[in-house]
């Protein structure tokens, strides 16, 4: 008697926020625990990555660019991090727990799959602000970057406010990659190298066309990093894109549009995925 | 028995590979996927260059970047192509064990997987040195080049870059699946030892050995030789080696790169067969 009380008090039903909660923390537990299980990552995602962004800031110094753009390159190679996170362990990651079975258990259990999604972004989060924050810190002292941030504040608001739109467009595109079989993991692929292109990772945006420009400004990454650009170096606001104000504002419209989005979309799709038998599906 | 074995493994895994990389959409799209992300790369650094030189394409460093860019595609391909089946087979498709008990010649059966990506890369390389000869005047005349050097140091490039991506794939058994670009990871990273898209004589002087015992730097100061003769003159990194110096020097370090992976591999597979690393999954 005194087993089953102690079973049934364990199982004890919990709902609304408190599950949803519980689920964040769950999705987000393994990612932070793996970390700590086997440290190979600090070699693959911190050292390496190290090395590529030095290998941007000698190209600068062949051709003789000024100082302040070899800040620009350390700055993008970090924030590639948060981008590489979105793409291949938000969006794509779906697909591949879809492959390991556990998409259908996560549909079966009364747990939210936005609440899923947000534990895998607030792990990816924290692993990629790790690893963004060493590159910074190692491209700083290696490269003898000089930072002149001109406004706490608004640097501290549009890091939030990037990601947050960042983190919200992995969730929704997450909910298309439900859909995805093989094509997911190449579509992964395929969105890296453009994407540093066209949101400026390496060089200010404003170099390109106005349109250009300001059809990239749709991945929150382009203004985030064109925003902080201007709020961290001397030449920042002379090469910035828009004023840090209008970039402010666009990201808190980009974070509304992308989380109701996800929210919509991945109602959508979990119906439409189940309704067309695509979540056990496994074309290979 | 032995010969026959080897030759089955490399001919069956090179199929395979090639299905698995390119039957997941149809040739128009994956014409596409080919073609867009290694051009993103060049593009990357044509923007670089020209915001700071304003377009000065006549200077011999731009094809100095361009061509070693553009070769160093062959780099990531080949490597991630090898490396990558590991992780594929053993926590997308969980083939690799039966891999393991199938009469095949599993570096054999890696080095064949790794094909399918030496032949994308070689059409990445094609499209993106057309595109620099029609749109960035790089200076490529068919009449000029030694076609002789040419071949001869790519076949020799490929192969000692099958040798790296062997070492990479059989550490690759060791460690957990935190990250999905391994060898891409690899590659970037050497990247800024490599010559590849600055002289080395940019690098600080207590790096630079790095760059010398790399065999990569002699296998891209050959292939600008063999295409535009002039570039490699400008630049003093490699002036005082001939060309057969330079490829005796190729040979010696792929030589001792293929003895190496011999060795990493017997280790790896060892302690991954002790430890029950070759069907275990991970995903964070």
């Amino acid at each position: 008697m005194g087993t089953e009380s102690l079973a049934l008090s364990r199982s004890e039903k919990v709902t609304g926020w408190r599950l949803f909660l519980k689920t964040v923390a769950a999705r987000a537990y393994p990612r932070i625990v793996g970390q700590q299980r086997e440290k190979s990552w600090i070699f693959f995602e911190i050292l390496l990555p190290m090395l590529a962004v030095a290998a941007y800031v000698y190209v600068y110094r062949a051709i003789g660019a000024p100082e302040d753009y070899v800040g620009f390159v350390v700055i993008g190679g970090a924030m590639t991090a948060f981008w590489m996170n979105v793409l291949w362990s938000m969006s794509s990651q779906l697909y591949w727990e879809k492959e390991q079975g556990n998409l259908s258990l996560y549909i079966m259990s009364p747990s939210s799959m936005m609440a899923i999604l947000l534990g895998m972004a607030v792990g990816g989060l924290f692993a990629s602000t790790l690893r963004a924050l060493a590159v910074i810190a190692l491209g700083s002292l290696l490269f003898k970057v000089q930072y002149s941030v001109t406004n706490f504040t608004q640097l501290t608001l549009v890091f939030l406010l990037a990601m947050t739109a960042l983190y919200g467009m992995g969730m929704m595109t997450a909910s298309l990659f439900l859909l995805l079989s093989r094509e997911a993991w190449h579509l992964s692929n395929l969105a890296q190298e453009p994407i540093y292109l066209v949101s400026g990772f390496y060089f200010p945006i404003k170099s390109f066309n106005f349109w250009v420009a300001a059809a990239a400004s749709f991945i929150p990454l382009t203004l985030g990093l064109d925003a902080m650009r201007q709020l961290i170096f001397s030449s920042g606001a002379a090469l910035g894109f828009l004023n840090v104000t209008v970039e402010i504002l666009v990201l808190i419209g980009l974070c509304v549009l992308f989380l109701t989005g996800a929210k919509l979309l991945l109602d959508y799709m979990e119906r439409l995925a189940i309704y067309e038998g695509r979540i056990t599906e496994s074309r290979r | 028995m032995k010969q026959s074995e080897t030759v089955r493994s490399f001919t069956m895994a090179t199929w395979l590979g090639w299905q698995v990389e390119s039957n997941w959409t149809d040739p128009f799209l994956f014409a596409i996927y080919v073609i867009i992300k290694p051009l993103a790369t060049a593009a990357i650094l044509v923007v670089m260059y020209s915001i700071i030189t304003g377009g000065d394409y006549n200077s011999p460093l731009f094809p100095y970047i361009y061509l070693g860019n553009a070769f160093y595609t062959y780099v990531g391909a080949v490597m991630a192509g090898v490396s990558w089946a590991v992780i594929d087979d053993r926590e997308h498709y969980k083939t690799l064990k039966y891999m393991y008990i199938a009469p095949i010649n599993i570096p054999f059966y890696w080095l064949g997987r790794g094909v399918s990506r030496f032949l994308i890369g070689t059409v990445a390389v094609f499209v993106i040195l057309t595109a620099g000869v029609w749109f960035l005047h790089l200076p490529l005349d068919l009449t000029q080049v030694n076609w002789g050097l040419f071949l001869v140091s790519l076949l020799i490039g490929v192969t000692m870059l099958a040798m790296m991506g062997l070492i990479l794939a059989s550490l690759t058994l060791m460690i957990a699946h935190h990250f999905f670009m391994i060898g891409e990871a690899v590659a970037g990273a050497l990247y800024l030892f490599s010559g590849a898209i600055f002289p080395l004589e940019v690098l600080p002087a207590w790096l630079r050995p790095i760059g010398y015992a790399m065999p990569i730097t002699y296998w891209l100061e050959l292939m600008r030789r063999s295409l535009i003769g002039d570039v490699a003159e400008a630049f003093p990194t490699l002036a005082q080696f001939s060309n057969l110096q330079l490829i005796g020097i190729l040979v010696g370090l792929t030589v001792i790169f293929a003895l190496l992976s011999v060795v990493v591999f017997r280790w790896c597979n060892h302690r991954a067969r002790e430890l029950g690393l070759i069907d275990r999954v991970t995903n964070y």
